[in-house]
């Protein structure tokens, strides 16, 4: 269950987002994607799940389910937490029918015990806190048993110690679902805990790849710039972003 | 021939000739998003995807929250033209068509045209703004990706629930309606019984044009919903999207049902 991606390229309004962007992830690896605002990590996201289409390039995804963890959570703010999770299982094609409520319960009850959550089946996402917002949208992630996780920006707007539990539970679902994940972050210790591999892009390109650790030696003047959090260096900052 | 072409470009007729195919191709942008929800919703809706508790939900929104308001304009409206015409038509001796003026007056037009505008204002707007806020906080582009199609589980229930609800609607307030002509009747022409009022109202109201009535408010229903359900679906942006899709939706919606009814004047009473 791998994600090869070659040629990709993506315009918006004239502006090159993607410029012949290629990489692979392999099965049950985590990549994290890096960059300054604007570089188009998200848009390499949403083109994986099917959101918007490639001008140009070749997506070969494996045959499976892709979830995807939005950056402010994105849960549907007129259900509750038990409808939220099992949207997936109540709705889609494949899957209604196929459970009774009493199974539902406890599909959704296991989903949230894996992000450390319980009882909470009857809230609305405006009851509850930003971390535990980010932890349910993780468990509507996992819920249909999906083999690749795309996570987008998974602990932004969370303070230090809720950012923390978030990648433990990224960790957790690897290992518990072994699925193939793509981690959009700007997060060091998102980074250096939860990946693998990483890609920098900047102005649609890539302009590193390679480890955590060879991305905090700084050997590049990208990665200096981007773990020191400089404006010197080669990436500028534009009217688009950097 | 350079130098022509950059005068002719600073020119007033040729800015508003672009700032016109702007608009006109803005509309048919539109137009065509509104078509294609359309396509998308009865294609669920011609394979009987119905989601049974949406819809009872967006039922019972469209109808009960609507109807306070819906029935005091219709009314109201009702009282305003029994008020103006029932003493010029008891003066000209005309009495016996105070009922059927107001009937009629309810039945093809009014009762429909003002529960339409009414519901624009409640349902349209809110319709609108909902999807219109789940597309900027991402929740649309969460269920596209849960495989679940935002025009089954959103469209089509709003979209039914408008061509069912609708006609209830606007049956319940024509009846207060022509009740309430009634009773201004009595009261500005003293001439008019309740019987004669009653009586002519009878004289020239048929069952083809209640059948036109509940027909054009079904289309007026489905219309409403799938429109404002566009305008939030395409909306872009953050707070100032919202505010707009919801402005466009209402607009739109005005426009759209004024055209039907335009079109169901000319077909059947033309």
């Amino acid at each position: 269950m791998s994600i090869k991606v070659e040629n990709l390229t993506k315009e918006f309004d004239g502006r090159k987002v993607l410029n012949n962007i290629s990489f692979e992830v392999k099965q049950g690896e985590v990549l994290s994607i890096v960059g300054f605002s604007g570089s188009g990590k998200s848009t390499i996201l949403k083109i994986l799940c099917g959101l918007l289409n490639a001008d140009s390039g070749n997506i070969d995804i494996e045959n499976g389910d892709i979830a995807m963890v939005f950056q402010y959570s994105a849960l549907f703010d007129s259900l509750n937490v038990f409808d939220n999770i099992s949207f997936a299982l109540q709705e889609r094609k494949e899957f209604k029918n196929k459970y009774t409520k009493e199974e539902l319960k406890e599909i959704v009850a296991k989903s949230l015990r894996t992000v450390g959550l319980s009882g909470i089946e009857d809230k609305f996402p405006h009851e509850l806190s930003g971390g535990m917002q980010k932890r349910v949208s993780l468990a509507r992630a996992i819920v249909t048993k999906p083999s690749f996780i795309l996570y987008d920006e998974p602990t932004a707007g969370l303070d230090p110690v809720a950012s923390t539990v978030i990648e433990d539970y990224i960790l957790r679902l690897r290992e518990e679902t072994h699925a193939t994940s793509i981690v959009v972050t700007h997060q060091m210790s998102t980074i250096r805990r939860c990946s693998d591999r990483v890609i920098m892009l900047y102005d649609g390109n890539i302009v590193f790849r390679g480890t955590p650790d060879e991305l905090l030696k700084q050997d590049t003047p990208y990665t200096k710039q981007f773990v020191s959090a400089s404006i010197e260096g080669p990436m500028k900052i534009t009217s688009s972003g950097f | 021939m350079a130098k022509i072409n950059e005068i002719i470009q600073q020119t007033v007729t040729y800015q508003l000739f672009l700032m016109l195919l702007k608009n006109l191709r803005e509309f048919f942008e539109t137009f065509g998003e509104i078509v294609s929800g359309l396509l998308q919703t009865l294609k669920y809706l011609l394979s009987m995807q119905i989601n049974i508790k949406q819809l009872v939900e967006q039922s019972s929104r469209f109808a009960v929250d609507s109807l306070p308001i819906t029935l005091s304009i219709v009314s109201m409206t009702a009282i305003i033209l029994a008020m103006q015409v029932a003493p010029e038509l008891v003066k000209q001796g005309g009495k016996d068509y105070i009922g059927l003026l107001v009937a009629l007056t309810m039945v093809r037009e009014i009762g429909v045209i003002m529960s339409g505008f009414a519901i624009i204002s409640m349902i349209g707007s809110s319709q609108a703004s909902e999807l219109a806020t789940m597309r900027v906080t991402e929740q649309i582009d969460a269920m596209e990706v849960l495989k679940v199609s935002p025009f089954k589980y959103l469209f089509l229930p709003r979209v039914l629930a408008g061509a069912i609800m609708m006609p209830f609607i606007v049956i319940i307030s024509s009846a207060l309606g022509i009740i309430a002509g009634g009773l201004t009747t009595m009261v500005s022409a003293k001439d008019v019984t309740w019987l004669c009022y009653i009586s002519s109202v009878w004289q020239g109201l048929y069952i083809r044009d209640i059948n036109i009535m509940l027909l054009k408010s079904a289309c007026f229903g489905a219309c409403i919903s799938l429109i404002s359900s566009s305008f939030g679906y395409s909306a872009k942006g953050g707070a100032k999207g919202v505010g707009i899709a919801t402005t466009k939706a209402v607009v739109w919606s005005f426009v759209a049902i004024v055209i039907i009814d335009c079109i169901f004047a000319a077909a059947f009473y033309f």
